[in-house]
């Protein structure tokens, strides 16, 4: 029998939300925070939405010193690391330093970051670059600085795997605590919103040209367009189960199983791999389809990439088989941060027997799905299952449980 | 599953001097160096004007010329390396259940050149704030997430598992290695196609290290410029390149009457939680990994014939890891080969721990440890013996190599002869 790790401790920073209270509430209520795009002029380019994170103010929450050495996905991480080591009431310095280790995720690195220093560089010399360029941008850097701002010197590391990392990430602190690191700092924060960021999001061929909050990013909806692009994530605590029975902390599921997949090459006419996915970190789980109370879906809001999640979560569950939301609709999508936050929301859902909605979409009946919309459902909920791709083919899906 | 052991069966090399294993070796093994003033781009502005840079040419390799627009440098790297490997190992993927093959590419900058100069070209030389996507490339978003490597290798070998790529700084490449074991051993997979790849021999990365005076400033000889554990070192010689490895459990791999290279016996990460570019001299956490990835591998630390050091040439760095061996191997530190192939063909970054893997199972191949090339004049407070100069024949039936790197991440993987006596 495997250590059990379950999650003690959430730290929520989202475009409808920073913190977790102030997230939860807006996502009960279908609150969105997809609007015009704030941090650069957008009116240049096709795409003019963003999920931004509103009133962060980074000197509130870290040391001034760190301010001119990291990227705002930094800065985010560092403060949700905090509220989410408070949420658990987990005090680092009491513990020792190798029993806790730091695993994120990350998909394009502190990229503003890079993108400030590539211009001083190329219109002013190189002589002009950063000192902090060599570590800022990269893609080590939020495990790295919250490792240090919180003395952790257990097992570390950094997963890429574009918006999949999120659960990759956790899955491997749950392989961490296995074999012995009682607390891992977990999750995945992202931010690009910077002129060279949207410029090479845009190359992905991806993102939602609406100019309409409220129509732009539509999952499984018969106008599906494409997405928005969010910043933002959630950390999360992940302890082994006995460690945090023991100091009596609060729990608010376990991690309970996980999959990942690769797509085969569109030339091969094969089937995607997201079902197969599914059915392994079922089977993982030790848990059939009729024990999963709500899936947590992908929702890349563009139309084939949508048939074939609709296919991959019917072939598993039936037509209609289980619900099924997005409230990512309400914040875009974040990357690394997206599946993260996912789960955060998805342990939400079954600390409090509620699902969140999925905003704005009218949802297209070929897909045969039971989305939730409009008004949250109330149900006891179990067990979820997060759902996360990434471009390129990766496909990763994670079962979290009630304890 | 946890009795699972895993083996290589399969590897290929990229490193600077030449492409493929056997140069690789002919290399390591003459003592010879590949570092050599910048070619890529005029070096003259920049304080650090040297690099071991490969000639490459990726059709040569094999790839198409569309594979070629698609790619940054490092994945046409960790490509070429990876069906490299998948040759060499003799593998036939086919008749395995896809799903349970998986990819690990490790790197610490991703795909840096490439984004170098697209962003030259989208910003008209840093003159536009709103850079103009009219110009940008159509493969950028591949440039953007370096998550694209592992893609890309998973597609050419048919790998259907899991796949990710693992980003730690300098660490990369045995982390990522150590991954893809993690995942064999949990049973998760039968196969893992795992490396490292990097190049980033690029203006943005010699005016990053420039700034914080980490790589040397010394132009005159630069076939010697890269002197680990030298005492006239003055920082690391940036380099490029990638190694892929055939990852398989060792009753399968004896099944099908693989070569085997060695046994990944022991690995461990841990962090120094100290600094994102600072070492202590103390070497407390590169020693804490060595101790775990020992005991991993069930090895008393006195079994190790060779250390494979990081061994990067800046003084901090040195002097920390020696302080690491003592700490954790004790007076064998002092009766063990210790070198760096960094004097040969420089530091790549995140791809450098997967080269050093290779190192280390060539090592055992054939019972001749590397040398230290350009180590002249001892440096009184790095008293190990570090093999100047000249390869050494000896037995090595158990290696141990080591990273550390930005970020404060330190890694230890022991490799071992899989018919050794297991403790």
């Amino acid at each position: 029998m495997s250590t059990s790790a379950v999650v003690t401790g959430l730290g929520v920073a989202a475009p409808n939300g920073l913190g977790t209270d102030e997230y939860w509430k807006a996502t009960l209520v279908g609150r969105s925070g997809i609007g015009p795009i704030t941090r650069f002029d957008p009116s240049s380019y096709p795409a003019r939405l963003a999920g931004e994170v509103p009133g962060f103010v980074a000197q509130e929450h870290i040391p001034g010193r760190l301010i001119p050495q990291t990227d705002r996905m930094t800065q985010l991480a560092l403060a949700a690391t905090d509220w989410a080591l408070r949420d658990a009431g987990v005090e680092p310095g009491e513990l020792p330093a190798f029993d806790m280790g730091v695993v994120t995720a990350s998909s394009s690195g502190g990229f503003e970051f890079g993108q400030g220093e590539l211009r001083k560089l190329w219109s002013q010399g190189s002589e002009y670059v950063s000192a902090y360029q060599s570590f800022a941008w990269f893609y080590a850097v939020n495990s790295g600085q919250i490792s240090i701002r919180n003395g952790m010197k257990g097992p570390s590391g950094v997963v890429v795997s574009d918006q999949a990392g999120g659960l990759d990430a956790l899955a491997q602190a749950r392989r961490q605590i296995r074999k012995g690191t009682p607390l891992v700092v977990s999750g995945g924060v992202d931010a690009s919103i910077c002129t060279w960021g949207w410029v090479a999001q845009l190359a992905g061929g991806r993102l939602s040209t609406s100019d309409d909050p409220a129509r732009a990013y539509v999952p499984f909806d018969a106008e599906a367009r494409g997405h928005v692009p969010g910043e933002g994530g959630a950390i999360l605590i992940v302890e082994d189960a006995a460690a945090a029975r023991r100091r009596g902390a609060r729990v608010y599921g376990e991690i309970a199983g996980y999959a990942a997949t690769f797509d085969p090459g569109p030339e091969t006419g094969r089937d995607p791999g997201l079902g197969k996915a599914i059915e392994l970190a079922l089977a993982d789980a030790g848990a059939q389809p009729s024990d999963i109370d709500v899936v947590f879906a992908d929702a890349a809001a563009v139309p084939e990439l949508d048939r074939a999640e609709a296919e991959a979560i019917n072939a598993v569950f039936g037509p209609r088989g289980v619900p099924v939301t997005a409230p990512k609709t309400m914040t875009g999508r974040l990357y690394s941060g997206a599946a993260a936050l996912d789960v955060a929301t998805a342990l939400l859902a079954v600390q409090d027997g509620v699902i969140p909605p999925t905003s704005n979409v009218e949802p297209a009946a070929d897909h045969d799905l039971d989305l939730v919309t409009g008004e949250p459902r109330r149900l006891p909920v179990r067990s979820a299952l997060v759902l996360a791709r990434g471009h390129g083919g990766f496909n990763s899906a994670l079962v979290v449980r009630a304890v | 599953m946890s009795g699972r052991r895993v083996v290589i069966t399969g590897m290929e090399v990229l490193a600077p001097g030449g492409v493929g294993v056997k140069n690789f070796w002919e290399l390591l093994s003459g003592g010879r160096t590949a570092t050599r003033r910048i070619t890529f781009f005029d070096p003259s502005p920049f304080r650090s004007q040297v690099a071991a840079e490969i000639d490459f040419d990726p059709e040569m390799h094999g790839l198409r010329p569309q594979e070629v627009r698609r790619m940054d440098r490092a994945a046409q790297f960790a490509v070429v390396a990876a069906r490299g490997a998948v040759a060499d190992s003799g593998i036939e993927l086919d008749s395995y259940d896809p799903f349970r093959v998986g990819v690990t590419i490790g790197s610490a900058v991703g795909a840096t050149t490439g984004l170098d100069q697209e962003y030259r070209i989208v910003s008209d030389g840093g003159r536009l704030e709103l850079v103009d996507h009219e110009y940008a490339v159509p493969h950028l978003y591949e440039y953007l997430v370096p998550s694209s490597f592992t893609a890309e290798v998973a597609r050419t070998v048919g790998a259907r598992g899991p796949s990710t790529v693992v980003s730690t700084g300098c660490t990369s490449g045995l982390d990522s290695v150590g991954h893809a074991v993690e995942l064999i051993r949990e049973g998760s997979v039968d196969v893992m196609i795992a490396g490292a790849t990097d190049a980033p021999i690029s203006p943005i990365t010699m005016a990053c290290f420039d700034a914080i005076k980490a790589t040397t400033p010394r132009h005159d000889e630069p076939e010697r410029a890269s002197r680990p554990f030298d005492g006239t070192r003055n920082g690391f010689v940036l380099g490029e390149g990638a190694a892929v490895f055939v990852l398989e459990e060792l009753e399968s791999a004896a099944a099908r009457g693989a070569h085997v290279y060695a046994e990944i016996a022991g690995y461990a990460t841990r962090s120094n939680a100290y600094h994102m570019t600072g070492l202590r001299p103390d070497g407390a956490e590169m020693a804490e990994a060595i101790r775990v990835a020992l005991d991993e591998a069930r090895m008393p630390g006195d079994q190790i014939d060779y250390i494979n050091a990081h061994g990067s040439g800046t003084k901090q760095n040195d002097r920390h890891e020696t302080a690491a061996f003592k700490r954790s191997l004790g007076d064998h530190a002092y009766r063990t080969p210790v070198s760096s192939i960094k004097s040969m063909v420089g530091h790549s970054l995140g791809a450098i721990g997967a080269i050093e893997i290779a190192a280390s199972a060539l090592a055992m191949e054939n019972n001749t440890v590397p040398p230290t090339a350009n180590l002249h004049t001892p440096d009184p407070e790095c008293d190990l013996d570090y093999v100047p100069l000249e390869a050494r024949d000896q037995l090595t039936d158990a290696v141990l190599t080591v990273g550390s790197g930005f970020g404060g991440f330190q890694s230890a993987m022991v490799l071992a002869r899989p018919d050794r006596r297991v403790a």
